[in-house]
């Protein structure tokens, strides 16, 4: 599905995002005519929301992780430790997380029937199966739904990967997600050295005088995108101190690790506190066909207590009431350990975990059975999960939009949201 | 003693064992009656190579990859991935552990007794080198220093100095009498940081003093193209003990990762790997390559060599407890 223009054309366009450097030479599609229903232009009017994703890219085990099966034929050398929440049990790759069990909650029983990372992807950010409609990234949608029109910050940033402008579908490239592949603003972001604030303003001022005149005449998409581009790309340069995470007291820095991981949540937080509503931060890899154990301890090891004290900051600072937190990968592994020590891709019968934003403290949806190869109770998928975090944020997500006079829903209307997931 | 005939050629399986679960580490005791084999239920199996029979050694809670014995052949030492050392009377009729603990914080890898069995060195997760008494569990040392965990460790047949090599193939040469680092050497092939996986991958996972001390052979993989899948090649790093010079790198044209290794006295090297189906093979002298090659049933987990220098044990991934034999056909062992 493409989004049209006032005109009546179907254009391919610049897209902010790929100007800004996060992505070249990508097409994608404007955003005029695009309406909410009623009930979703409600949802925005109220406090915003905001939602922060640590992507485990490569699929996190969950036997290592949120549903260990110690002693079993599938369970692997490690053990199950106690959590803050009395009979839940992780895995003792998760130390400092266990500590943070009281504000979490885990899903058990996903099974997303895929166990091809790109589909996986899709599946996990947009809460369908791919193909068909061009249905937009959870980024650009809650973006889109809830990032105020006139923020400064764009409404859905990658913190350690780049941008994908594409993931924006029929929203249109003005939702597509700015990318930040080592955690810095793009140079194109950065006022040149030698240039005085005042000649920059000069400079687009006069760009601007130009954009309008032309626009006046010629108004199209990739115009609109072009000029859009240049605004933001000034507001970006107005807000270099939302990318300083140095300015952090250095013990706070220290919790959460001297790594691109630890610099990517902290300056995470940094965004949602300063009003980007969705985050992104992607840690790699764990895509263990060789060696799950080894690389498990490595990767879990960085994991681990940068996320505890990720949660801990949220929860301190009292933002942890508006943000929900979501731990995904695009899918688990697999139960049975290979002969290189290893566990391959595996989606059926797999875990997430979340927090904050009235997700249910400590709740656990969900069962598989005792070697971890099927769910044996309350089954759900990506549809589901889909549902759950836009009601976290407040989003009714049995609405629609309409598109180009084709009313669209926002997420499987073959699905509903975990009621009991949420508060 | 006259050495026994044996022909690497001639490499074949003996008999073999079957049991409910993949195996991770085996050895022979010294008087070479049994064979033991951890495996991923976290039990002990112990096969008497006469007759077959088996018992199963209970104790751990993880895996079990560092194992050992006093020179007598009296105590069979094992740490596993739950940190504990046990100590295992190895010849009675049903092994209970007679000695139990938590040695390290995570998992130990590896285990070493020093030639006059008063010693027990192990490592692990934590960084830690620790030596024991071994007749009394009583610690010793602890040996700090590595930065990454520690793999594998090794006395030196001189029983005055130890080895250990951790996961980037950093190798530290310790003093044992006075319990401190003389040197550091380096098996560099064993080790890669894969900048796409962004993890490293490395290590010795089987390493072993020739008799006379002169060479420190560490075996894991080497060029890895891809880490998480497990794309490189079984090697074998000889490093020269007395100027910590790397000697030479045996290679396998193959794919997988060397997890046993022994040397055996009529100058050569087997070394078994698992990851892309098992092999055998056996290097000797400077020749980088194998001189003898030979396809196992299924990914090999561990090995050893039988006191009498022609059997050989090796268990595998596919829940078997192999013995093979060097013996020349149409010879008796």
């Amino acid at each position: 599905m493409k989004c049209r223009y006032a005109c009546g054309s179907v254009e391919h366009v610049i897209g902010r995002r790929a100007f800004l450097g996060s992505l070249a030479g990508v097409t994608g599609l404007g955003t005029v005519g695009f309406f909410t229903q009623p009930a979703v232009a409600q949802a925005m009017k109220r406090q915003q929301k905001h939602l922060l994703v640590i992507y485990l890219a490569g699929g996190l085990s969950q036997l290592e992780s949120w549903d260990p099966k110690p002693g079993t034929d599938t369970g692997g050398p490690f053990r199950a430790i106690k959590t803050s929440v009395p009979g839940v049990h992780i895995c003792e790759l998760l130390p400092y997380t266990a500590k943070q069990m009281h504000r979490m909650a885990l899903v058990r029983s996903l099974n997303t029937r895929n166990v091809d990372h790109g589909m996986g992807r899709y599946q996990m950010t947009h809460g369908r199966n791919r193909g068909g409609l061009n249905v937009p990234h959870l980024g650009a949608l809650t973006a889109r739904l809830l990032h105020p029109k006139e923020h400064p910050l764009p409404g859905f940033i990658r913190v350690g990967e780049r941008g994908n402008i594409k993931e924006a579908g029929y929203l249109g490239p003005e939702y597509a997600s700015l990318g930040l592949p080592d955690g810095k603003l793009p140079p194109v972001a950065q006022r040149p050295k030698g240039l005085t604030v005042q000649d920059d303003l000069r400079r687009h001022d006069f760009l601007r005088r130009v954009n309008d005149h032309f626009l006046a005449r010629r108004r199209t998409a990739e115009t609109e995108a072009y000029t859009h581009s240049f605004e933001q790309a000034l507001q970006l340069m107005e807000q270099q101190e939302a990318f300083r995470i140095e300015q952090e007291p250095q013990k706070l820095r220290e919790q959460y690790g001297d790594h691109p991981f630890g610099r990517h949540c902290l300056l995470a937080r940094r965004l949602i506190e300063r009003g980007v509503t969705y985050v992104q931060v992607t840690h790699t890899n764990y895509d263990t066909h060789h060696e799950n154990f080894n690389f498990h301890l490595e990767q879990l090891g960085e994991f681990d207590r940068t996320f505890a004290t990720l949660l801990e900051d949220l929860a301190s600072r009292g933002l942890l009431e508006h943000v929900l937190v979501v731990v995904m990968s695009e899918f688990g592994r697999t139960p049975r350990i290979n002969e290189r020590f290893g566990r391959d891709h595996w989606g059926k019968s797999w875990s997430i975990a979340l927090a904050g934003c009235g997700i249910q403290h400590g709740a656990v949806i969900g069962k598989t059975n005792k070697n971890g190869t099927e769910v044996v109770e309350r089954e759900v998928d990506h549809g589901h999960l889909f549902h759950t975090y836009l009601r976290a944020l407040g989003i009714d997500s049995s609405g629609t939009v309409e598109v180009n006079g084709r009313e669209m829903p926002i997420a499987d209307p073959a699905r509903e949201p975990i009621e009991e997931l949420l508060a | 003693m006259i050495p026994p005939a044996v022909d690497p050629k001639a490499f074949r399986q003996e008999k073999a064992w079957s049991y409910s679960a993949p195996f991770v580490e085996c050895r022979f005791d010294p008087q070479g009656r049994f064979v033991f084999a951890s495996a991923q239920d976290f039990t002990i199996q112990r096969w008497e190579l006469s007759s077959g029979k088996q018992v199963a050694l209970r104790g751990h809670e993880s895996w079990v990859r560092a194992m050992g014995f006093d020179p007598g052949g009296e105590w069979f030492i094992t740490g596993g991935y739950d940190g504990q050392l046990i100590w295992w009377p190895a010849q009675d009729p049903q092994p209970q552990p007679h000695r139990k603990f938590q040695a390290h914080d995570g998992w130990i890898r590896a285990l070493a007794i020093n030639p006059d069995g008063k010693l027990l060195a192990t490592v692990g997760n934590d960084l830690v080198v620790k030596l024991w008494e071994l007749a009394t569990g009583k610690l010793l040392a602890e040996l700090t220093g590595h930065e990454s965990h520690i793999y594998n460790v090794a006395f030196h047949p001189g029983g005055q100095d130890l080895a250990t090599c951790d996961l980037k193939g950093v190798i530290k040469h310790w003093s044992v009498p006075q319990q401190k680092l003389l040197r550091e050497l380096k098996a560099q092939p064993l080790h890669k940081y894969d900048t796409t996986f962004r993890a490293h991958i490395g290590g010795a996972r089987a390493m072993r003093f020739d008799p006379q001390g002169k060479f420190l052979a560490c075996g894991g993989i080497t060029e890895v193209s891809n880490a998480f899948a497990g794309v490189g090649k079984p090697a074998v790093v000889l490093l020269e003990w007395s100027s910590g010079k790397q000697h030479l790198v045996y290679k396998a044209q193959k794919r997988g990762v060397v997890w046993g290794l022994v040397f055996h006295p009529q100058q050569f090297w087997l070394a078994v790997s698992g990851g892309a189906g098992g092999w055998a093979f056996f290097f000797r002298g400077k020749q980088a390559a194998p001189f003898h090659t030979q396809k196992l049933p299924a990914s090999a987990r561990g090995l050893d060599l039988h006191p009498n220098q022609v059997q050989v044990a090796i268990c595998d991934y596919a829940r078997q407890m192999r013995i093979y034999t060097l013996a020349p056909k149409n010879s008796q062992t």
